[in-house]
């Protein structure tokens, strides 16, 4: 297991490495358009061909790596520290507290979050940048993300409340803040630590979903996602094997990610 | 023996040569799909596709266009005559006819069927043709076979419009769903699919005297997904595919699967600027955009040869003007394509008061060019298109942001708030005829999209084309009426309010086991002639 952790996290590094230098290791820009070369085949001056736009696609998923490893983790990060915050208010203090902010958490995930993504997307200013737009697309998953986890972080910190460690805490005279902080936090890492790699994924994958009904990541900026949304028909259309090279690069990504959260839920 | 094969051989070889029309095959069910459930099987309400599918399909009609000639032929009536300068339309009516539940058919049903049609209660989108010169109708049933329409001032294109115009049953139980078309609808089954059976009293035969529609059915399965009925085509699940995608049809011809392109369409993509002077815009944009110099400049920019080859896989056509080259009467064969010019487009900028900075486009406020186009999401083609504008204006100097946002966010846009600069939108052109672009070209109309509602005309070319729009709506001489168009299009193609992009083919799918097919550029381009249409087993 330690060996798949550490070519997990090398693989992670030459990733988080290749989008940070894409500038420098892309052959051409990710915007340019090369219209005599339309859906090519990878060659020498193309390593993973060109898209339907004649765009390099290898510059395409160098750019487009680097957005949704940054802001992944952002949004990730966001919903986590909410959910914490939620979560762990409704399992602290239990009772009524409790049923009223889960029935709160359970109507957040009743709502059809895409189609409030699209809302939002809707009502924001037309003359936002390509950078801005993807920034506050991945800024929103993360303020509407934090429901799930917050149920589960909810869970763990009544389990610990009941715990016997917490009864002797309270006992000695631990509470409020310094409770929460010396006994409760510590033993919640591992939860919010998984709920924070698990998040990351399911961000990447739902910027995916935005991207393929053509409403993430605005053009010409690509993301890992708006370079997935390309298989959508990959049924009908039978796309070239180069052409999975961005789904290759975020399986191996969630995977890595997978592993090094193992990890952490070891840990903790 | 050896005398009689030498002969036998060159009989066979002479009906090889003959014209192709297959000798039918009765029976069978035709397969095909439609985007989404039709909103009403009335067929007078029909306004969407699914809808005027099944109307199409299913409606008996006084005349019909040919889709492949664009001529009017025969239907329900044998003859009939436009006279007092369009004011009155006389119809001679087939004789022994009967709905699809047995009730004869005679002039009376014409009647109602226009009562009907041009009732304000009805609210009949079809009757908006009929009404836009404020005519009341008067009918007069002279026999069960003859019937005069009167209308209180000409109506333009009048014989033609009858194209769409189900003939309902005045005494008929079954009120608006019996019939006079090839096949009636026997069975619906809501989200899933339609059910058209062949109607046993249609009226039309073939030449040998055998009666059509030749098929015993066809199911309309509901499928919204394009990519999912290119799959479930080339599995032989259906027969047919009207439109589609340029992406799926390579794909598909690659592959060996029947698919044809049946040429230029009259439909259009364009793109154009908000003018409207309560958009929520700065004064300097709205400047920009009121500018002839500034929109002939983008024009100019934009590569169309290059969005027809990339965007559309060479399916489409760059275009000249309002009227696709498809749509042969109307076109005015004197304009020519905007030529792609990035040298002239940056010096007609200049004489607008335009200037390059570091490459950088400004105004003479100093004001970066910079504005966003908005258009739907998830529609790859125009999405493509854009992305190709956005590389070509970057190169005089503009920056463009792309805005895809869902269908109604855009329609709220460019019809409620009008916040928006820029939008790219297709526009489908059923009719062939003018009179139905009043709603676009008169500067009142609420779809003269890019400064709609003028309570006057804003420019005098605006104030021209509501002259010439008036003219050809109230004439019913063809060579005035295309004199005037003519015209118009001049003057949208030297203003370019809307700057037109390509004309998109018709990419159809017909499976090799229909026969007598002969897709056209206009709608419903493959099953237009269904009654003559057969599957082979």
């Amino acid at each position: 297991m330690k060996l798949a952790r550490i070519i997990a996290g090398t693989i992670l590094l030459l990733a988080a490495a290749g989008a940070l230098g894409a500038r420098y290791l892309a052959p051409a820009g990710y915007e340019q358009q090369f219209r005599e070369s339309l859906d090519a085949p990878p060659s020498a001056q193309h390593l993973l061909g060109t898209d339907d736009l004649g765009r390099d696609r290898l510059a395409r998923l160098l750019f487009g790596t680097r957005i949704s490893l940054l802001l992944a983790p952002l949004a990730a990060a966001i919903a986590t520290a909410l959910a914490a915050f939620i979560g762990g208010i409704a399992g602290y203090f239990g009772g009524w507290v409790e049923r009223c902010t889960l029935l709160i958490v359970d109507l957040f995930l009743a709502i059809p979050w895409l189609f409030l993504l699209i809302t939002v997307r809707a009502v924001l200013p037309l003359n936002l940048s390509p950078e801005s737009s993807v920034a506050i697309t991945f800024l929103l998953l993360g303020f509407l993300g934090w429901a799930a986890s917050a149920r589960v972080v909810c869970a763990g910190t009544r389990d610990l409340m009941q715990s016997e460690f917490a009864w002797l805490a309270r006992a000695a005279g631990f509470s409020g803040f310094k409770f929460l902080r010396v006994h409760l936090l510590p033993n919640l890492r591992g939860t919010l630590l998984a709920q924070f790699w698990i998040s990351v994924p399911v961000f990447i994958i739902a910027e995916a979903n935005l991207g393929a009904m053509g409403l993430g990541v605005s053009e010409p900026l690509p993301s890992l996602g708006s370079l997935v949304g390309e298989l959508q028909n990959a049924v009908v259309l039978h796309p070239h094997p180069w052409q999975f090279v961005p789904l290759i690069v975020l399986v191996v990504v969630i995977s890595c990610f997978q592993t090094l959260m193992n990890k952490f839920e070891v840990r903790a | 023996m050896k005398r009689i094969l030498p002969v036998w051989a060159a009989c066979l070889v002479a009906a090889s040569l003959l014209p192709q029309t297959h000798p039918a095959q009765s029976g069978g069910e035709l397969r095909l799909c439609i985007f989404s459930e039709p909103v009403t099987f009335h067929p007078l309400l029909a306004d969407e596709i699914s809808s005027e599918t099944v109307r199409y399909l299913t409606a008996g009609v006084l005349l019909r266009v040919d889709r492949v000639t664009q001529k009017p032929e025969p239907g329900l009536a044998s003859s009939w005559k436009v006279l007092d300068g369009g004011k009155r339309i006389h119809f001679s009516l087939r004789s022994g006819l009967r709905f699809s539940d047995g009730t004869p058919f005679s002039a009376s049903d014409v009647a109602y069927t226009v009562q009907q049609l041009m009732d304000p209660a009805l609210h009949s989108p079809t009757g908006d043709a009929f009404r836009s010169s404020s005519a009341q109708v008067l009918t007069r049933v002279v026999s069960p076979t003859e019937i005069d329409l009167m209308f209180s001032a000409p109506v333009a294109g009048l014989a033609d419009l009858f194209d769409t115009v189900a003939i309902l049953s005045a005494q008929s139980p079954q009120k608006e769903m019996a019939v006079l078309g090839p096949f009636y609808v026997a069975e619906h089954k809501a989200g899933a699919y339609i059910l058209l059976k062949r109607n046993p009293y249609y009226w039309k035969k073939d030449q040998a005297g055998r009666q059509l529609p030749y098929l015993d059915s066809v199911r309309l399965d509901i499928q919204a997904n394009d990519e999912i009925q290119a799959l479930r085509y080339s599995r032989g699940e259906i027969h047919m595919i009207n439109k589609v995608a340029p992406g799926v049809y390579d794909k598909l011809a690659g592959d060996g699967v029947a698919v044809q392109d049946a040429g230029v369409t009259t439909d259009t993509e364009q793109i154009w600027f908000n003018q409207s002077p309560t958009a929520p815009i700065p004064d300097y944009k709205r400047a920009w955009f009121a500018s002839a110099n500034f929109r002939r400049a983008v024009s100019e920019a934009i590569n169309r040869a290059d969005v027809a080859r990339i965007a559309f896989h060479q399916h489409a056509s760059p275009a000249i003007g309002v009227v696709s080259p498809a749509n042969r009467f109307w076109f005015n064969s004197k304009l020519k394509p905007h030529p792609y010019d990035p040298a002239s487009a940056l010096h007609r900028l200049q004489e607008a008061g335009f200037r390059m900075d570091n490459g950088v486009l400004r105004d003479n406020g100093g004001h970066e060019v910079e504005f966003s186009i908005i258009g739907k999401a998830g529609d790859e083609a125009r999405q493509q298109t854009a992305a190709l504008i956005q590389q070509d204006l970057k190169k005089i100097g503009m920056k463009v942001n792309i805005v895809p946002l869902d269908m109604h966010a855009v329609i709220e846009r460019i019809t409620g708030t009008f916040n928006y600069e820029a939008c790219i939108l297709g526009l489908t052109n059923a009719t062939l005829d003018p009179n139905t672009q009043m709603n676009i070209w008169l500067s009142s109309a609420e779809m003269h999209q890019w400064n709609p509602q003028q309570k006057s005309p804003a420019t005098s070319w605006e104030a021209e084309i509501d002259h010439l729009m008036r003219a050809l709506a109230s004439s019913a001489d063809d060579h005035k009426r295309k004199q005037y168009w003519d015209r118009v299009q001049e003057i949208a193609w030297e203003q370019e309010p809307f700057i037109y992009l390509v004309n998109k083919h018709a990419l159809v799918a017909i499976a090799p086991t229909v026969k007598n097919a002969q897709p056209s550029a206009l709608f419903p381009q493959t099953f237009w002639n269904v009654e003559q249409l057969s599957l082979t087993h």
